[in-house]
């Protein structure tokens, strides 16, 4: 028995390309197979239409369907919507995550990134819906954030915020405001870790050499720090762009009810039966993120994942 | 004047604490709001304190069924996952062949491509094949794209395993299977808990996609997605909350305490 399983793996030892096809192919054909077709064949469905009598879907070639995203003008405030949003998040993200990713960067004793690195990992593994709940506790009328308003006699403040259009909405709990802040809170880790590791690729001496050469503080910061820093940032853009693009969770929850591109794409499927809309609107995102990565990696992100 | 390595400015240090509360105040409120008195609203401060919710939560049937049925899930998903993605590792990490390319992005695109596109592709096949939704279709869509972080973990430990680590085992009279399971394996050993580790943590918490391949049954995010839709059970939702966050710190603490030692700590958590 021992005899035969060295036998074995002497066999695979010498034959090395059998070994690699013996490993490849189950997770290969898992992929090729059950994901890969049944995406494919999800996403052609964009190419068919919607009999608007029988409900039942037409499998002939057309482009009616695509489009159909830029005619409807329902159709296209979604997309711009959902762009728009996702460029917020973005800019927000990476607004509040640049200084811990510094301060984590260039500031801190071993012992003390290492706090930070799983203060920024806790959260980004711990479970997505109970993050989505606590914002939940958070934006609610009767929630912390109302009461600090009513506390502090601001009440007014955060109304006229509320009021202002495209940022407010009916309240805290259902307005793009708060859309916004769960979606940067939940992304938020995905930023930081890039921008930290480029950073982390900053030579002090270079920052001292600024100095030494008459920049002052501020212009070493834009002039060498953030330039380097860049690349980061545009890779955790990738994470918070996207992200943000497919979600329907957080503008379910906590959004209005204008719609977004995942919402979108989850009614149409589901009670519109509307496969081939829900695909081309799928096919939105996906065209999107690879412009948006082409432009990253011209910006050197994938250097700073 | 020269450039103090050990001292940020007040700005940053501010910009950092705040970034930090703002990441980690959102989980406390939720651990306080699990011992509230108050069961209609979400009311800040709490008026008073109370254990009784643990309790309750204790003695209710269909949470536990839907904490069974996801451990369940996530049990199975990730020793595939595991299978999976440690082969695509070993076949990959070191070869150059055409084509590399292409089967590396289609082991991510499945956890790059947003949660909802995986799961109607699959919901619609699983329908075209006349495959009925059970347990079993939830497990397929998750090792999907569990096999990515299995996969990145292997891959990292493999390419800074040297080879002559190999070379040498044999020299000194190893044969290639004594070889494997005296070298290669307790070297990959770690790398592959910690990454199960996390496809578990991936699965067990994974909504979006469940929701599309599941028919009647209710893992435990999605009894999460219910409550957060239509808050029926307020004080309920708080403790399972709690749970949920305990059971998800587990894994990535020891994942993290695993690789500690090995630089691609860093790695294995992304």
């Amino acid at each position: 028995m021992i005899n035969f399983i060295v036998n074995i793996s002497d066999y695979f030892y010498r034959n090395k390309n059998f070994l690699f096809l013996l490993f490849l192919l189950p997770p290969l054909s898992w992929l090729g197979i059950i994901y890969l077709g049944s995406l494919l064949t999800f996403l052609s469905h964009s190419f068919f239409s919607l009999d608007g009598f029988t409900g039942k879907i037409n499998y002939t070639f057309t482009l009616n369907t695509i489009f159909e995203l830029f005619n409807s003008r329902a159709n296209f405030d979604i997309l711009i919507r959902t762009v728009g949003l996702a460029l917020t998040v973005t800019f927000g993200s990476a607004l509040i995550g640049f200084p811990i990713a510094y301060y984590m960067a260039k500031f801190t004793s071993p012992k003390v990134k290492i706090f930070f690195y799983i203060a920024i990992m806790l959260p980004l593994w711990s479970s997505y819906l109970v993050r989505v709940y606590s914002w939940k506790l958070i934006l609610a009328k009767e929630g912390i954030i109302n009461w600090f308003f009513g506390k502090l006699h601001l009440t007014w403040l955060l109304d006229k915020i509320l009021s202002i259009p495209y940022i407010g909405g009916p309240s805290l709990s259902i307005s793009y405001i708060g859309m916004f802040l769960v979606f940067t809170y939940i992304w938020l880790p995905f930023m930081i870790l890039p921008i930290h590791a480029s950073l982390e690729r900053v030579p002090n001496s270079l920052i001292n050499a600024s100095l030494d050469l008459g920049a002052s503080k501020r212009q070493t910061f834009y002039k060498v720090i953030l330039p380097l820093a860049l690349p980061g940032i545009a890779a955790g853009s990738i994470f918070t762009f996207s992200l943000t693009l497919g979600d329907y969770i957080i503008p379910y929850i906590i959004g209005t009810s204008k719609f977004f591109i995942g919402q979108a794409v989850y009614t149409h499927q589901g009670t519109a039966g509307n496969i081939p809309l829900a695909a081309a609107f799928s096919l939105v995102p996906i065209i999107v993120m690879i412009f948006y990565i082409k432009t990253a990696k011209k910006l050197g992100a994938f250097d700073a994942l | 004047m020269r450039y103090n390595i050990n001292k940020a400015s007040w700005n940053l240090k501010i910009g950092a604490i705040v970034g930090l509360l703002f990441l980690h105040i959102p989980l406390l409120l939720i651990i306080l709001y699990a011992f509230t008195t108050e069961d209609k609203s979400y009311q800040f401060p709490p008026p008073g304190y109370t254990l009784k919710w643990f309790k309750i939560v204790l003695g209710r049937e269909d949470i536990w069924q839907a904490v069974g049925l996801s451990l369940r899930i996530a049990i199975i998903s990730t020793l595939m996952a595991i299978i999976l993605g440690t082969l695509a590792a070993a076949a990959l990490f070191k070869k150059n062949f055409f084509g590399k390319e292409s089967i590396t992005l289609l082991i991510i695109l499945p956890i790059a491509l947003p949660g909802i596109i995986t799961g109607i592709s699959l919901r619609s096949a699983y329908s075209v094949a006349g495959i009925p939704f059970s347990t079993l279709t939830i497990i397929i869509g998750h090792a999907t794209f569990c096999m990515v972080v299995v996969y990145n973990n292997v891959v990292a430990r493999l390419r800074r395993t040297s080879p002559n680590l190999v070379q040498a085992s044999m020299d000194l009279g190893a044969n290639s299977f004594q070889t494997f399971y005296f070298v290669i394996l307790p070297n990959l050993g770690s790398a592959i808990l910690a990454g199960g580790m996390l496809a578990f943590a991936l699965s067990f918490d994974e909504v979006i996609v469940t929701t599309f391949t599941a028919g009647q049954q209710t893992t435990l995010p999605i009894w999460m997605l219910n409550e957060l839709i239509r808050p029926r059970q307020r004080p309920i939702t708080n403790v399972v909350a709690v749970f949920i966050i305990c059971i998800t710190f587990i894994p990535i603490l020891y994942a993290s305490y695993m690789t500690r030692n090995t630089s691609d700590a860093q790695d294995s958590l992304k």
